[in-house]
């Protein structure tokens, strides 16, 4: 038989002159680059016209502020991976903030079952939605956009003529006001470093194994170097104020495990493949209906998870509780963060980069003693930029056919 | 010839598939043979891609028998027919454009490995992509040389090149392929129907169907025409022309000469 020559250029960039390399780096997927580059510049502008922005106790400010979109984003990353979207998140975190507080303040319950029961509530709200989508045929913009005015009604309900229900109880309180001691941040980071290591050595040598190509060392040494010294700054310069917030600790830790199950396991590869193509994914044996359903009650939950993040910043609920721009804004998280609007892109901690883009943006306005008008045109140009600069490199590379 | 060429691998009698008021199939027989190549012909509209789907699993026919290596069989979904051996090429390939070569090679069949259970398996990428390297060397694909790259990039022929390993990757006994060639070139042509003859020669029983009736003589050992949902004729390529095929197609004359006993 006739085989037809190959023209993919040779993966060994040593023999590759300057101007291949630099096409190979503009056909490349940038991964987190853009994002951090963009972070890096407002936090520049923003230091050069006030030089608090980047005292400890701002940035540790920061992280308490990122907190609620964030863990919404990461819900919201999961649900663009399938190709959908859910409007309903950010009342659906306020519906079980409420949840939360009647149950502690008014009913006396025990911590762990009023956290429990609100994330399960989260859960089966997600379900629900989930369900009539898949087996209705309903589209889920709809379907999640009736979720989001329902929610809030049961939110309002839940507050009663008050509108508003303080919680005092201890731990619900610390998710956004407690802090590591200084030994513990530093134990922890060592652990997620040197677990990190195993990781990419583990990986190094399955692929040495079975003789497959391997990317040259020094890229694998980089990527164990960067993410350890680039915690050590962070644990250290937080130090100097009053420690590393629980919150981001609680953030990485729940942004690894969802980065986890979605570039490394079975299922996480069942989501990219139905939002690439769900009929492709259904022809190949992919259970899509169950994956769809189970997604929109896994970002519920952790909407549900944002809602408890959010009563403990305000030590209340209201009912503004999740209200606003908030789901807004973590899509828009999500979308800097380089997560498709059309499914089967995006990554879930890059979501949470593009979290922090935008609680940069309110923070260092804040600072600056802006009113809110101008932070809501700053954040809407900004996404705006993101995704021109995401879809212009992206029409070129199509246009490489790259 | 070994003696398990003469039962067929897969024999259909008087499938019959309506959608609404559309009868696309009005009790079609087919039979296909370990190691053959069988080319399934006819116009536009003919119930083909019907019938295809039929087999695969993609939908259930309304009536009529499906037989694999000799035993009744329902085929009552995609994963049915993947546990089968049946393997599918569609026409509009389904490959998931955002996943790379070994991803798409195998799509809900990844190889998994321990801890967690169920699909939370971790993924064994190094040994999927090992495997990847395998069969594209035993199909003589040189064309796939980055197996981590989107498909997004690949060219007609490189996907159809993929569509084709699936099925060998999943040690598939009959693989269907809905107009491999469509829309493909000279060269990209010829290498997929070389694929095609490498998958008969491995002993599958392969189903292609195709409008162009050059390639389906370079590459069928049986051609078998539908018109209007009916069986219009069967022929055996070495002993038929293609104007008898052209004619079955048209409605011509209906041929049964050369008839395959
Ligand atoms: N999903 C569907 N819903 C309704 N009618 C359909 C559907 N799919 C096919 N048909 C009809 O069934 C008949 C057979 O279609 P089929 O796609 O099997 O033809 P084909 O032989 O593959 O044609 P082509 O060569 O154009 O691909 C046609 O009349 C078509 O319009
Ligand atoms: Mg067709």
């Amino acid at each position: 038989m006739s085989a037809v020559r190959a023209d993919a250029p040779g993966r060994d960039g040593a023999r590759l002159g300057l101007a291949a390399r630099l096409g190979a780096a503009r056909d490349a997927d940038w991964g987190p680059v853009p994002v951090l580059i963009g972070l890096a510049l407002i936090w520049l502008v923003f230091q050069l016209l006030n030089e608090n922005f980047l005292t400890a106790r701002n940035l540790s400010n920061l992280v308490l502020q990122v907190g609620v979109v964030g863990m919404l984003s990461l819900g919201v990353v999961l649900v663009l991976l399938i190709g959908e979207i859910d409007l309903s998140l950010g009342t659906l975190a306020g519906m079980c903030a409420a949840v939360v507080a009647v149950l502690l303040t008014n009913h006396g319950w025990p911590t762990w079952a009023a956290i429990a029961f609100a994330i399960a509530v989260g859960a089966a709200a997600g379900l629900l939605q989930g369900g009539i989508s898949v087996l209705v045929g309903v589209p889920s913009f709809v379907v999640t956009l009736g979720g989001f005015l329902a929610w809030q009604g049961v939110q309002l309900t839940l507050l009663g003529n008050a509108g508003e229900l303080r919680v005092e109880d201890e731990f619900v309180r610390g998710i956004a006001n407690s802090y590591l001691p200084s030994w513990l941040a530093w134990l922890l980071l060592v652990v997620a470093v040197a677990g990190w290591w195993a990781d990419v050595a583990l990986r190094r040598r399955a692929r040495t194994r079975l003789s497959l190509t391997t990317r040259p060392l020094s890229h694998d040494v980089a990527a164990c170097l960067a993410p350890a010294a680039f915690g050590a700054l962070v644990v250290a310069y937080l130090d100097g104020y009053f420690g590393v917030p629980w919150l981001l600790v609680v953030l990485i830790g729940i942004s690894v495990a969802l980065g986890a199950l979605t570039t490394r396991t079975q299922l996480g590869r069942h989501l990219f493949a139905i939002g690439g193509d769900r009929e492709a994914a259904r022809r190949a044996g992919v259970r899509v209906d169950q994956i769809r359903v189970l997604v929109f009650a896994l970002a519920a939950g952790l909407a549900a998870v944002a809602g408890l993040i959010a009563v403990s910043r305000q030590f209340a609920v209201s009912t503004g509780t999740g209200g606003g721009t908030l789901l807004l804004e973590a899509i828009a998280a999500a979308v800097i963060g380089g997560a498709s609007l059309f499914g089967g892109q995006g990554r879930v901690y890059q979501a949470l980069l593009g979290a922090l883009v935008i609680a940069s943006v309110e923070n260092g306005l804040d600072l600056l003693g802006k009113p809110s008008s101008t932070k809501d045109i700053a954040t809407g140009a900004i996404l705006v930029a993101a995704v021109s600069i995401d879809a212009i490199s992206r029409r070129r590379r199509a246009a490489r056919g790259a | 010839m070994p003696a398990v060429n003469s039962a067929p691998l897969l024999r259909l009698e008087g499938i019959r598939k309506s959608y609404g008021a559309v009868h696309a199939l009005n009790g079609v027989d087919l039979e296909v043979r370990r190691g053959e190549v069988l080319a399934l012909v006819g116009d536009n509209g003919a119930g083909k891609s019907t019938l295809v789907k039929t087999i695969a699993g993609a939908h259930t026919a309304d009536e009529g028998r499906i037989l694999f290596e000799g035993d009744e069989v329902r085929v009552s979904g995609p994963q049915a027919a993947a546990e089968l051996g049946i393997a599918t090429v569609y026409q509009d390939l389904a490959i998931c454009d955002n996943l790379d070569v070994v991803a798409n090679l195998f799509l809900g069949r990844e190889q998994v490995k321990a801890p967690l259970a169920g699909r939370l398996r971790r993924l064994s990428n190094a040994a999927m992509e090992q495997r990847t390297r395998e069969v594209l060397a035993e199909l003589s694909v040189t064309t796939l040389r980055d197996v981590r790259r989107p498909v997004s990039g690949l060219s007609g022929g490189q996907r159809q090149a993929v569509a084709v390993a699936r099925a060998v990757l999943w040690g598939s006994k009959l693989v269907l392929l809905d107009e491999p060639t469509a829309a493909l070139g000279v060269e990209q042509t010829d290498m997929v129907l070389g694929l095609v003859r490498s998958l008969a020669e491995r002993g599958l029983g392969v189903i292609v169907i195709s409008h162009n009736l050059s390639d389906v003589f370079r590459v069928a050992d049986r051609i078998a025409v539908l018109r209007l949902g009916r069986n219009a004729g069967t022929f055996v390529r070495a002993e038929s022309e293609p104007d008898d095929v052209v004619a079955a197609i048209t409605g011509g004359r209906l041929l049964s000469g050369a008839k395959a006993s």
